[in-house]
């Protein structure tokens, strides 16, 4: 068992490609922030990718950012910060939600594992701000693919394609974001005591007006006293983030009002603690519990989640909440029984999408499916791809199937 | 270009002509398939004039099935084929080959549904970008990506070319605004990917199919976000005595945290003929005009107009114009969306690139492009997508002239040369297609271009589907496949290991 820790994009090249002429597998890590989603590894070696760092370039007026892909996501953040801007996708952390520390993670991780946060709902995902990428594939050959500009079709968007690949197509050395500005104001505007359907309805109407909404959650009753520290108090929370300039976020929110007067008690959140409420709810943190508790997070239709977790209930223990207006539902599964067959089947029946184990105890991870089983010329189409990439197999084995 | 070689027409399928016709016509029954070569000739060539081409047989399918059989067919007999949406690709993507079904998307007209609640519209491929909007803006919604030739381009084509427009910096290209599609693989599998759920399951292949040049497969379905419309939109109008000022007010804008719907730039001889060509009201004794639009809330707009306002003073705009009515936001458009017909009067020809920079480089490129100018001996103007740093240099030439036709197509590779040495890219939006193929290698060396086959291969492994497009030189799917192993020792014996 070895542990290689690689410095330069090099010495990433020259291990990958022994690897690859030993046939000997690789467990690709950056900080070990996500080890627990997927299949379990067992290889003999691990490529630890968490000492090849450094931003390489910042340009704030060009809104580009390059950092070597071992980078801490946190001391990213920071920079941008200081420079009043942001990845917009707002990268969740799983840390707490695994039982790790939080902060962790790289920025190649978040690429691997295309994360994204609330603002997903207006601002996209990792896969929607990537801009270039050098890797090194399951080949042992380094290229690159996209760029430093924004607007580039040249060639394959070969850096989407690596999006939640999850270290199984190549190794990221290199990767190039779009950052942008950071909000100036940020405003929470919260219906409470909402039932589920309410509240998916009053998001709906929220979301399609032009109040501009970055964020849509409902969190219901119970789970709303997990977040912030429980300065929401316990009613079902349905929670609308307007960002922007001051006099902006003010108008919206007085717009969001008069279109919402009707639905329930409103509550407005500024400042700090909107932000905390955000953060929390984005790192799931009304389930951070420390158990193995088995959590699935689901991206279906905003208008389904809630029906899906109704029909859920009536044959499983299920607490729930839901983000992006409703389209991403977050289970923990009370019975410690992962229930994907259940859960997959009414997935489908409400209109599809894709549904992720992402805690669970290992002997579940081992034996299901963690992430959602493809038709078979879609599985067949990806068996080809991982082909042409890792023939043999050697980044991250099995972690997706 | 004039140089262009594209794949030999296999001699095997030009002699089965009439019987691949023929067995077209069973699949697509009725007005589907056009083989007379005068009925061809509409088909013959796309938004990249230059180029012509009859090709083997144009199929209009009507159905999934029938385009998956239509792949099958060809997939088992080595055919080739070139799928064409609206014909307006500016990169020569859509061109027919010799020997090719060229598999026309246009009657996949309909939209399938419309969802405000989830605000997603389904729509079939050849239904147009702006017939998207038309559908939905009853309601107060819309498709953000507006290409400029978005009345007649397919939401197919967008996909196949990730097409951007004026409002993709605030707004994205369509690879941020597509959820969904369904396409077919040249063996004549269908495929779905994504949905009305965000972000699909396993690698991002829609992200790859988004841009992918009609390579990878033939979409048959597409779901899009749409968006409510921004409750008013208003101009300002500013003049620089210099680029470099411009430029400069284009970076303070985004270093004050603003992101305008849209910010495009004029240079010299395009502000000129644009004013000459629809009297916009433009000011002349300028190098650079900017039209920086912001859209939202009324109160939100007021104030960032008060923001640029300041920003363009500090530096140095001679002139500044805020539009105070509707009208007067279109006038400030006007010049500038017909800069391109606008250039066609003043030049028999021209020839229209789409390098991107990075925006700080503006000045340099714009010098570059003046002395490529002299010595080629030909006039450039520019139109500029100044958020993002995507450039249309059109190239003013005289196709009748012997020889200016390659002599603008060489002024024209060495601006995207000039492009790519200062960190840009060859094509902004309009695609590599046949125009900037093998301008390819100038960006990419020969293993990130094999990366880029080895996709193709998982998806087309023939090389069947729009062959000669994207690619300088196709390998062999099996040669790619070999693996070259050297050495054999444990590497860097001195790196860290625990």
């Amino acid at each position: 068992m070895t542990t290689f820790t690689p410095t330069t994009s090099d010495e990433t090249l020259s291990t990958v490609a022994w690897a690859v002429e030993q046939q000997s597998p690789l467990e690709i890590l950056g900080h070990g922030s996500k080890r627990g989603i997927g299949r379990p590894l067992q290889t003999e070696h691990t490529l630890d990718m968490s000492k090849l760092t450094h931003v390489t370039l910042y340009e704030p007026a060009e809104l580009v950012l390059s950092a070597k892909a071992g980078t801490p996501l946190a001391e990213i953040e920071k920079l941008l910060a200081e420079n009043g801007q942001q990845l917009a996708f707002e990268p969740m952390d799983y840390g707490p939600l695994l039982g790790g520390e939080p902060g962790k993670g790289t920025i190649g991780g978040v690429l691997a594992a295309n994360l994204s946060g609330p603002r997903r709902l207006k601002a996209g995902a990792a896969r929607d701000h990537i801009l270039g990428i050098n890797v090194v594939s399951g080949r042992g050959e380094a290229f690159k693919s996209g760029g430093r500009v924004v607007k580039n079709v040249t060639g394959y968007d070969m850096s989407k394609l690596m999006a939640n690949s999850w270290g199984t197509l190549a190794v990221f050395t290199d990767v190039t974001f779009k950052v942008l500005p950071a909000a100036e104001t940020e405003v929470t505007l919260a219906i409470r005591g909402l039932l589920d359907d309410a509240a998916v309805a009053a998001m709906a109407v929220a979301v399609g007006s032009s109040a501009e909404v970055s964020s849509a959650a409902h969190l219901p009753e119970r789970i709303a006293a997990r977040v912030a520290d429980g300065a929401l108090g316990s009613d079902a929370a349905t929670l609308l983030r307007v960002e922007g300039f001051g006099p902006s976020v003010a108008y919206r929110i007085t717009a969001l009002k008069k279109l919402l007067g009707g639905a329930g008690p409103l509550q407005e959140i500024a400042g700090e603690v909107s932000q905390v409420i955000w953060r929390d709810v984005r790192d799931v943190r009304p389930f951070a519990d420390f158990s193995e508790k088995p959590v699935w997070r689901v991206s279906m239709t905003p208008s389904q989640g809630h029906h899906m977790v109704l029909a859920l209930r009536m044959q499983a223990a299920v607490s729930a909440f839901y983000d992006w207006q409703g389209g991403l539902v977050w289970l923990r599964m009370e019975e410690g029984d992962p229930q994907d067959a259940l859960l997959r089947g009414l997935l489908r029946k409400h209109g599809g999408g894709h549904a992720t184990l992402v805690r669970a105890a290992p002997a579940h991870c081992a034996a299901l499916p963690v992430f959602e089983p493809q038709t078979p010329a879609l599985a067949a189409l990806s068996q080809r791809l991982k082909q042409e990439f890792d023939p043999k197999n050697i980044l991250n084995p099995g972690r997706m199937a | 270009m004039s140089g262009l070689a594209m794949p030999k027409p296999d001699d095997a399928t030009m002699r089965r002509r009439d019987e691949i016709v023929a067995d077209m016509r069973i699949i697509v029954p009725g007005e589907g398939v056009v083989d007379a070569a005068n009925s061809m000739r509409a088909f013959e060539s796309d938004g990249l004039t230059a180029y012509r081409q009859l090709p083997l047989v144009v199929v209009l399918p009507q159905t999934v099935a029938q385009v998956s059989r239509v792949l099958k067919y060809c997939n088992d007999r080595n055919i080739r084929v070139v799928p064409r949406g609206s014909g307006t690709s500016l990169s020569g993507g859509a061109l027919p080959l010799e020997d090719a079904v060229l598999l026309v998307m246009s009657r996949f007209n309909r939209i399938l549904e419309i969802d405000f609640s989830n605000r997603v519209v389904v729509a079939q491929p050849g239904v147009t970008n702006l017939g998207i909007t038309t559908a939905v803006e009853q309601e107060g919604f819309y498709y953000a990506p507006d290409p400029s030739s978005q009345i007649a381009c397919s939401i197919g084509g967008n996909v196949a070319e990730n097409s951007g427009g004026v409002h993709c910096l605030k707004y994205g290209l369509t690879a941020n605004n597509v959820l969904g599609i369904e396409m077919v693989l040249m063996n004549g599998e269908v495929v779905r990917l994504g949905g009305s759920h965000l972000d699909a399951e396993g690698y991002d292949l829609l992200g790859v199919m988004t841009g992918s040049e009609g390579l990878l497969g033939v979409v048959t379905e597409v779901t899009v976000r749409i968006l409510r419309k921004p409750e008013t939109a208003r101009a300002l109008l500013i003049g620089f005595p210099t680029s470099e000022q411009g430029g400069q007010c284009v970076a303070d804008i985004i270093g004050a945290g603003i992101i305008p719907g849209g910010m495009e730039m004029m240079d010299r001889p395009a502000i000129h003929a644009a004013e000459d060509f629809v009297h916009a009201g433009y000011p002349l004794d300028l190098e650079a005009l900017l039209i920086v639009e912001l859209d939202g809330p009324g109160v939100e707009v007021d104030h960032l107009i008060g923001v640029v306002e300041a920003i363009a003073y500090k530096n140095g705009s001679t002139t500044c114009r805020i539009s105070q009515s509707e009208q007067e936001r279109l006038s400030f458009w006007a010049g500038r969306k017909a800069a391109f017909p606008a250039v066609g009067r003043i030049s028999p020809d021209y020839y229209c690139m789409d390098g991107t920079i990075p925006r700080k480089e503006l000045p340099r490129v714009l010098a570059g492009m003046r002395e490529l100018s002299e010595k080629y001996g030909l006039g450039v103007a520019n139109v500029f997508h100044a958020g993002d740093g995507n450039l249309h240099p059109l190239i003013l030439y005289d196709a009748n002239v012997p020889g200016e036709l390659d002599k603008a197509e060489s002024f024209g590779a060495d601006i995207l040369r000039l492009c790519v040495k200062v960190g840009g890219v060859l094509t902004g939006e309009h695609g590599v297609g046949v125009e900037k193929r093998d301008l390819m290698p100038e960006m990419f060396n020969q293993i990130d271009l094999d990366q880029q086959m080895r996709v193709k291969c998982a998806f087309d492994p023939n090389h069947l589907l729009n062959p000669g497009k994207v690619f300088p030189q196709l390998r062999r799917c099996a040669e790619l496949g070999r693996m070259h192993i050297s050495g054999g020792k444990l590497p860097f014996p001195d790196i860290p290991r625990f």
